[in-house]
């Protein structure tokens, strides 16, 4: 995946609803098609972001987990 | 579910169960669900400007191991309610009513209330306000 990240949100050290609710607020200045990074540390943000995604219309590109962090990268609708 | 509204009847106002209705009401809305939320009794109190950052204590269930775990959360950076709700507030969406009932059990005006809070409402302009939508009582 050779597209850039247009916005990254630090989520590490956040607990619900953070995750979720930090990326609902980046990804209105986000334009459509592009790329937003989301890193957490949540554990309960992969089934969150799951569902969040499939609600609203976003689509995770990408998704990993290292040490404890995970990312995801999300195309915006 | 997409925009299936919630509705929250917040009557509690302890510190546990207000940040449990900023996080319900935050939840809803960043799946873009219409968040209401209803003001009662104790709910209403903790909402007034001049006390709404005081520590409001917790339920009684919680004793002395809940306020410990409580203000570890605090400790680590955990937003405190009224934040977590001015942020819900901004994604769009979420409506703060004060029941008009309870305004006068605790005989204040809207001038008391801190401005997180939108306005005044009866039962009944409530329920219509709700539709279909569910309703959570805190």
């Amino acid at each position: 995946m050779s597209e850039t990240i247009h916005t990254t949100v630090d989520a590490k050290g956040l607990s619900c609803p953070m995750p979720i609710v930090k990326t609902a607020q980046a990804v209105k200045g986000v334009p459509a098609g592009e790329l937003i990074e989301i890193l957490a540390t949540d554990p309960g943000s992969v089934k969150d972001f799951a569902a969040w995604t499939r609600s609203t219309g976003n689509a995770i590109v990408e998704q990993s987990e290292d040490a404890g962090v995970y990312r995801f990268v999300i195309k915006r609708a | 579910m997409d925009d299936k509204p919630l509705a929250i009847v917040l009557f509690s106002g302890t510190d546990d169960k207000l940040n449990v209705a900023a996080v319900m009401a935050s939840g809803a809305a960043a799946l873009g669900r219409p968040v209401h939320i209803f003001l009662q009794y104790w709910g209403l109190d903790a909402f007034r400007a001049d006390r709404i950052k005081n520590d409001h204590g917790l339920a009684a269930e919680a004793g002395a191991e809940g306020k410990a775990a409580v203000d570890a959360l605090r400790a680590e950076g955990q937003a405190p309610w009224y934040e977590t709700l001015a942020m819900a507030k901004e994604l769009g969406g979420v409506e703060i009513q004060a029941c008009s009932l309870s305004m006068d059990l605790l005989r204040i005006t809207e001038d008391d209330l801190d401005p997180l809070v939108d306005g005044t409402e009866g039962v009944t302009a409530f329920y219509i306000a709700v539709g279909d939508g569910q309703i959570l009582f805190i």
